[in-house]
């Protein structure tokens, strides 16, 4: 069967925002520390490692999970989001990310990336969310400066935009949540 | 001509911060490379309250693969000093245990290796016998006589006692209609910032220099005693901090003692060394609000007019008061009086140490503590003297005609209208509030209207800390005043404008903010301004004040880099007038151009004046040196030391708060639902309403969090029980309700801009606005925080229906706040008393009997040490026991000592064993115990615990009554263990 | 804060990872979801020798009724089983008490028999497998058996899962005709374990009202079809029997009281849905 040493690094594959990628991991190496310190992809941050903060929430195979309540094993063979692919292009900023700017919907900006991801698995099953069920979607996520309110604004103005039907290709590509 | 008025500043720009937050770009700490070569270190931490530091053998841990060095105390005391604090007592205050551990979490040594998870391994590696000693957690306990000592050396644990006699509060009291008091103890509580502290040091042998880069927040104060500790001047320590900072609320102020560590450890392993704190370490000792004990009198006239205030504070600075503690103490001294007009003012304000962590910044900083006193007093006097709460706030403002106003305790108010704040904010709401209330009564619900008002005290003095000494020690010492805010504009060769600030913001935006304010003096678009935040001790401009604390960034930072700016620009208009050829006072600046007021065909583009310094400074006009870079420095002359009279001008802004809540409590679950929230603020005037809105609904959100779900709990017997976001409540999305939020702005005269602070108010109002609403709808006096459901419910609890007889155990019942385990029971054995007792003291059967015995030693006939894995569950670790026989009553009865020790934390208790015929031949053995638990499993496992107990104690019983009946099936079945463990 | 180090079998059918548990017994431990072991490897409270990955093993993931019973396999998800179509008329008490099982994410992960095998005295699962009479499906490389929710829970975060067991699925008894299915819970905030969760159940001639949180295991009650005063003394006594916990977030004294009027609440609101 196949079994992986504890003292031995394996070489774990997977797809990380569309692009493969890979990482020598330990069994018992966390899925945040290979993202950050094995890939380099520093988005995803490490508020807590028990699972209640919320900040290292990723995506793998579309389905919000705690980074640091995953080991990088397994991740293999998997497809993973995060923050670094929410965005349409590099210097653009996603429809989301957009609506979280214009309302102040963050400030320190640590516990930003968890609820981005959140969001983003959320309005795929419900593109027309009412407040409350934003607000228990969130709940999942500890956020220290804003007070929620304004991130709840965001989200609820973002998916209205993303409802509307698409009319061009610029709109087209911005309508990744 | 374009109009210079439409201004950047006061607009809510889409901040410059966010788009790389929003997609991952940011650079925080841990997300910056590091050189290669770079260690990692790892804290072992006491699992003891209070404890002599025995022995620490790090052998085995610091022979592990991966393992550069296991750093103890004694290498700490080798190469540091002790951290000065802000009081002179005797107490050596070491970032790391160095002989003696006073607090659950206390570093006692750090294990540095090629990756944090093997320098987590070599910590479990890492063996530490300590000799417990008794701890105190309750201030009030640790006067008196009888406490432990903390610091023996200090030879108390009171370690300040101060009286504060302003005005004439004897005949102010004398003289009253009436007195009227409050006593509250305010909890801890913390700021936790959702990013931790995070270290990495390097040392230079040769130059004797520490680069150490860490996520602090300043005041920058804080680096003197950092170089002190380290036995380095001020030019060898460089202190840089990275571009953005996860939260701090004060708390990053509190990553100050591990900059010397991980610095030490980077000087023993002779490489870099970087540490990133833990969730656990985090909760349990980062830094924590004081808790604080306050008997606050009025003396208040029929009508409600206060005329005199009795305040007598217990200030619980944890085990060490480190610097810049008792800051948090004194931080109020000049606003002590709220926003009322109270001449009279007597104050005694004590000092204690009790084994719990230090504590430190955290927002609101004292205003917590200070407002709850006061505003409770506020609706207090009202329901003594039958008055609306309201009325009797309306009595005591301060008048609007009075400011600048002086305090009875030194402060001076800038500016203020507290009078239309107040009527502003009850106009029209209040009567709703109370139409909502009366309906809500009238159906038998419980409900409740709370109001606050608060001066909110920002750009603190420096000099206020010194009011904990005498008048004649501050002579000695020399006068401390002011609070130098510095910022550094810079024109490169094409002209373009660069702003450095010392105000290490951690999330509050400001480096759109500078870049608005200095647009605005140049006439540019902000986007061209380009900030940068960081701040690097060794290059950039700072002062002690630098920092981000005490609200100070828009008043004083903004302040200065206003200053800065305008020195530039009136450079600028000369070398302008002179190309211009018309007089410097005609020049404006405005939409990216330099021209002449009325002239619209003189216009330069701005970049072409400001790069002429760089390419032609023979053509710079006399008197103009160059306008490449400018660095302001701004003190304001308001904040003077203290007086001889102790009077001190504690801050230099004092904003205005006034909160109003409906609140209604559900007295079956104990649940409380905030109906209506509204905070009015006056902030003087307001540079980004976005920004400042902000403020308030975090504020409010952290106030929210004190008052319902926070507190870093610490048992009895000091065991810390809070150390998970599982334990340690933060309110999340559906907890945190929306609120209205209203202004007025009456200007600072005080500052450059006219603003004030405004980041801290909500955690000084909100929490007591929420308890008076609670107060008025449960018709209760005392009330402390956090109000939990429980609490809630006992309040509103009517007598409990009796226990049926049927089902009555006789479990017994702890008090309150003692959370030893307890329990008892009973199992039939078929075997004799005899044989029995000879089985509890024979090493080879108790080997057998204890669960997860790896061996037995034995030490005297009623005395052993055994190895053993203990666990419950999942959770499982491996532990030294020691266990002692007393009281021997052969073949009746004995006492069992026991404790246990391992990685995962300490536990010790006492159980009493009796054994008894049971008239068959066999005997019924009965016990009874009580146990402690404490370390790492108190605090994050603490619901696991019961059930560990019991199970551990049932399986030694099992165990028992197998081995003395072995051939006898069905023994096990009748095994009646009738186990009543609880927590108490 | 990180594991200490473990081999990692990903085991690719049920044979491989009873084989790995019967080697490894309780050196080993299961991984599905992970939400309830990983924070325990991170604080190092467990530190196997061993962990057995079942997530990659195919048709655990699919909800199977057998009669009466909605069978939940290993792998299952709390949100998958959720999202089950119809879910809310298959059983009303599961669509009324997942919601408030942990947050929108970890219910994502973690699994309807990994929260089982937990055990934790304040989980929703726990609480309606007994308030359901359920039965947990325990498999070894030697046998499997049954056993009844009310005799698997054993006590705090214990169970009577041998070393070499796995749980291999749940079953919960499908919504009867002429049944009231009613679930309340008060917890300090949305998502936190349970101060106290009452699951109740109402039929023609009897009431069953479970109860989490109190007991160091979920504990459930039956009585004949009581009201008034009479359902009010049998709520107090039970309240009274289950010894309830004190601990930070609650005292025992509003265990008790919830017993009363949250178990009361619940069982009325059964019969309304009875009615």
């Amino acid at each position: 069967m196949p079994r992986l040493s504890a003292a031995a690094r394996h070489r774990i594959g997977f797809t990380l925002n569309g692009k493969p990628v890979s990482v020598e991991a330990e069994p018992r190496l966390l899925a945040t520390d290979a993202l950050r310190h094995g890939i380099g992809a520093t988005g995803t941050h490490v508020g807590c490692e028990h699972g209640v903060c919320g900040a290292c929430t990723i995506l793998i195979d579309g389905v919000p999970a705690r980074a640091c309540l995953t080991l990088a094993v397994q991740l293999e063979g998997r497809e993973v989001t995060t923050v670094e692919g929410l965005a349409p292009a590099q210097d653009r900023l996603s429809v989301m990310q957009a609506a979280f700017r214009r309302h102040h919907a963050l400030q320190c900006g640590f516990c930003t990336a968890g609820i981005l991801i959140s969001l983003e698995a959320f309005l795929r099953e419900e593109p027309d969310p009412s407040e409350q069920a934003l607000r228990e979607v969130v709940g999942g996520h500890l956020c220290r400066c804003t007070g929620y309110t304004p991130i709840i604004a965001a989200a609820l103005e973002a998916a209205a935009i993303l409802r509307q039907p698409i009319t061009t290709s610029t709109d087209a590509e911005s309508a990744h949540v | 001509m374009k109009a210079e008025t439409i201004l950047w500043t006061g607009q809510s720009v889409e901040r410059v911060e966010d788009a790389a937050l929003l997609t991952g770009r940011g650079r925080f700490i841990d997300d910056l490379g590091v050189r290669p070569g770079t260690l990692h270190a790892a804290i072992l931490r006491s699992p003891h309250a209070h404890a002599d530091i025995l022995a620490v053998d790090a052998t085995a841990a610091a022979a592990m693969p991966g393992v550069a060095a296991i750093v103890t105390g004694r290498d700490l005391a080798r190469l540091t000093t002790p951290m000065v604090a802000g009081l002179k007592i005797a107490a050596e205050n070491w970032p790391m245990a160095v002989e003696r551990v006073r607090y659950v979490g206390e570093p006692v040594a750090i294990a540095i290796a090629e990756t944090r998870y093997l320098a987590e391994d070599a910590l479990d590696a890492v063996e530490v016998e300590y000799a417990p000693l008794k701890a105190v957690v309750d201030p009030m306990a640790s006067l008196r006589p009888d406490a432990p000592v903390l610091h023996e050396k200090a030879g108390a644990n009171l370690v300040s006692d101060r009286h504060f006699r302003y005005g004439d509060p004897e005949a102010a009291f004398a003289a009253a209609d009436r007195t009227v008091s409050v006593k509250i103890a305010y909890p801890r509580n913390t700021g936790a910032p959702m990013e931790t502290f995070g270290v990495v040091a390097e040392y230079d042998p040769h130059e004797d220099v520490y680069d150490i880069l860490a996520n602090f927040q300043g005041p920058f104060s804080i680096h003197t005693v950092l170089a002190r500790a380290l036995k380095v001047p001020g030019n060898r320590l460089r202190l840089r901090m990275p571009p953005e900072s996860g939260g701090s609320f004060g708390v990053k102020q509190g990553v100050a003692p591990y900059a010397v560590l991980i610095g030490v450890a980077a000087r023993i392993t002779g490489r870099p060394v970087k540490w990133i704190e833990d969730r656990l370490e985090h909760l349990g000792a980062a830094v924590a609000a004081t808790n604080r004990v306050t008997t606050l009198k009025a003396a208040v006239s029929a009508d409600g007019r206060i005329s005199a205030l009795d305040w007598d504070q217990v200030e619980d600075c944890g085990a060490y008061p480190r610097a810049p503690e008792p800051a948090t103490l004194y931080r109020m001294h000049g606003n002590m009086t709220g926003a009322y007009d109270i001449r009279h003012v007597a104050m005694r304000n004590r000092v204690v140490l009790t084994n719990k962590a230090p504590t430190g910044l955290v927002r609101g900083f004292g205003g917590p503590q200070v407002y709850f006193a006061l505003e409770r007093l506020m609706q207090r006097i009202a329901v003594e003297l039958g008055l609306a709460p309201l009325d009797v706030i309306r009595r005591n403002l301060i008048p609007a005609d009075a400011f600048p106003y002086r305090t009875a305790t030194g402060a001076l108010y800038d500016s203020g209208d507290y009078q239309q704040a107040l009527e502003l904010a009850v106009s029209g709401r209040l009567a709703e509030l109370e139409r909502r209330r009366d309906e809500a009564r009238a159906a038998g619900r419980h409900y409740g209207i709370g109001f606050a008002a608060a001066v909110e005290p920002s750009v603190s003095n420096m000099g206020y800390i010194t009011t904990v000494l005498t008048a004649e020690e501050r002579r000695k010492a020399g006068p401390k005043n002011g609070a130098q805010a510095t910022a550094t504009i810079s024109i490169d060769p094409v002209g373009s404008v660069s702003v450095h600030a010392a105000s290490t913001p951690q999330g509050q935006g400001h480096r759109t903010v500078l870049a608005q304010v200095v647009a605005d003096i140049f006439g540019l678009p902000h986007r061209e301004v380009r900030v940068i935040a960081d701040l690097d001790t060794g290059k950039d401009a700072w002062s002690i004040a630098s920092g981000n604390y005490s609200s100070r960034f828009a008043a004083a930072v903004a302040g200065a880099a206003q200053l800065a700016a305008t020195r530039l620009r009136d450079k600028l208009a000369l070398i302008a007038a002179r190309q211009l050829k018309v007089e410097p006072g005609q020049i404006g600046f405005a939409g990216g151009a330099v021209f002449a007021k009325g002239n619209p065909d003189k216009t330069i583009p701005f970049g072409r004046i400001a790069a002429l310094s760089h390419w032609s400074p023979a053509l710079l006009p006399e008197g103009v040196d160059q306008t490449i870079r400018e660095t302001a420095f701004w003190t304001p002359p308001e904040l003077t030391a203290p007086t001889e009279g102790d009077e001190i001008n504690s801050s230099l802004c004092h904003g205005f708060i006034f909160d109003m809540a409906g609140v209604e409590v559900d007295p079956v679950s104990g649940k409380a639902r905030i109906d209506r929230y509204v905070t009015m603020h006056d902030c003087g005037r307001v540079l980004h309403p976005g920004m400042v809105e902000g403020q308030i609904r975090g504020g409010f959100a952290q106030a929210l969090g004190a008052s319902f779900y926070e507190e870093l709990a610490y048992a009895e017997d000091g065991a810390f029980l809070t150390g998970t976001f599982a334990d340690y409540l933060l309110p999340t999305a559906t907890e945190t309700p929306d609120i209205e939020i209203l202004h007025i702005e009456t200007p600072s005269p005080f500052t450059p801009l006219g603003t004030k602070g405004v980041g801290e108010g909500n955690c000084m109002s909100t929490p007591v606005c929420l308890a008076n609403a609670i107060a008025d709808a449960l018709n209760v006096a005392e009330i402390n925080l956090p109000l939990t459901p429980a609490k809630l419910a006992a309040l509103a609890a009517r007598p409990e229906p009796p226990q049926p007889e049927a089902s009555r155990s006789a479990a017994p019942v702890g008090r309150p706040g003692d959370r030893a385990l307890r329990g008892e029971g009973e199992a039939k054995v078929a075997a004799a008393p005899e044989a029995i007792w000879a089985m509890l003291l024979d090493v080879d059967t108790l080997a057998s009997i204890i669960p997860g015995c790896h061996g037995v030693q034995k030490l005297s006939d009623t005395h052993f040490k055994a190895e053993v894995t203990l666990g419950v569950g999942p959770v499982k670790g491996r532990y030294k026991a020691e266990i002692k026989l007393s009281d021997l009553d052969e073949p009746r009865g004995a006492t069992l000592t026991g404790s246990v020790s391992g990685a995962l934390g300490t536990g010790g208790g006492a159980g009493r064993v009796t054994l008894t015929p049971d008239g068959a031949g066999g005997t019924v053995i009965g016990y009874t115990y009580e146990a402690a638990v404490g370390g790492k499993v108190a605090a994050i496992g603490g619901r696991l615990l019961d059930g560990a107990a019991k199970a551990i104690i049932g399986q030694f019983f099992a165990a028992l009554a197998r081995k003395a009946a072995p051939g006898r099936p069905g023994v096990l079945a009748r095994l009646r263990a009738r186990l009543s463990g609880r927590r108490a | 804060m990180k594991p200490a180090p473990f081999d990692y079998v990903r085991a690719r059918d049920m044979t491989e990872a009873l084989d790995a548990l019967a080697q490894h017994g309780s050196d080993a431990r299961i991984i599905a979801g992970g939400q309830s072991l990983l924070p325990m490897l991170n604080m190092r409270l467990a530190k196997p020798a061993v962990l057995i990955d079942i997530m990659g093993i195919a048709g655990l993931d699919q909800v199977r009724r057998e009669g009466e019973l909605i069978v939940v396999p290993a792998g299952m998800r709390q949100a998958a089983l959720l999202r089950r179509p119809g879910l809310a008329s298959e059983q009303p008490l599961l669509a009324a008490a997942l919601p408030w099982l942990g947050h929108y994410q970890t219910r994502a992960r973690g699994t309807v028999c990994g929260s089982t095998a937990h055990a934790d005295p304040s989980a929703e699962i726990p609480l309606c497998l007994v308030a359901l009479d359920g039965e947990i499906r325990l498999r070894s490389r030697k046998k499997q058996r049954r056993l009844k929710a009310s005799a698997f829970f054993a006590g705090m975060m214990v169970t009577e899962k041998a070393d070499d067991e796995l749980i291999e699925a749940v079953a919960f008894s499908a919504a009867r005709p002429g049944t009231g299915y009613a679930f309340n819970e008060v917890a300090r905030r949305h998502g936190d374990f349970a101060i106290v969760g009452c699951a109740a159940v109402v039929e023609a001639g009897q009431i069953h009202l479970a109860v989490a949180g109190v007991a160091d295991k979920p504990e459930r009650r039956s009585w004949p079809r009581l009201d008034g005063s009479a359902l009010d003394d049998a709520l107090n006594a039970f309240a009274w029997e289950l010894d309830a916990r004190e601990d930070l977030h609650a005292t025992a004294r509003l265990r008790r009281d919830l017993v009363r009027n949250l178990g009361r609440q619940t069982i009325e609101e059964a019969l309304r849905c009875l009615a």
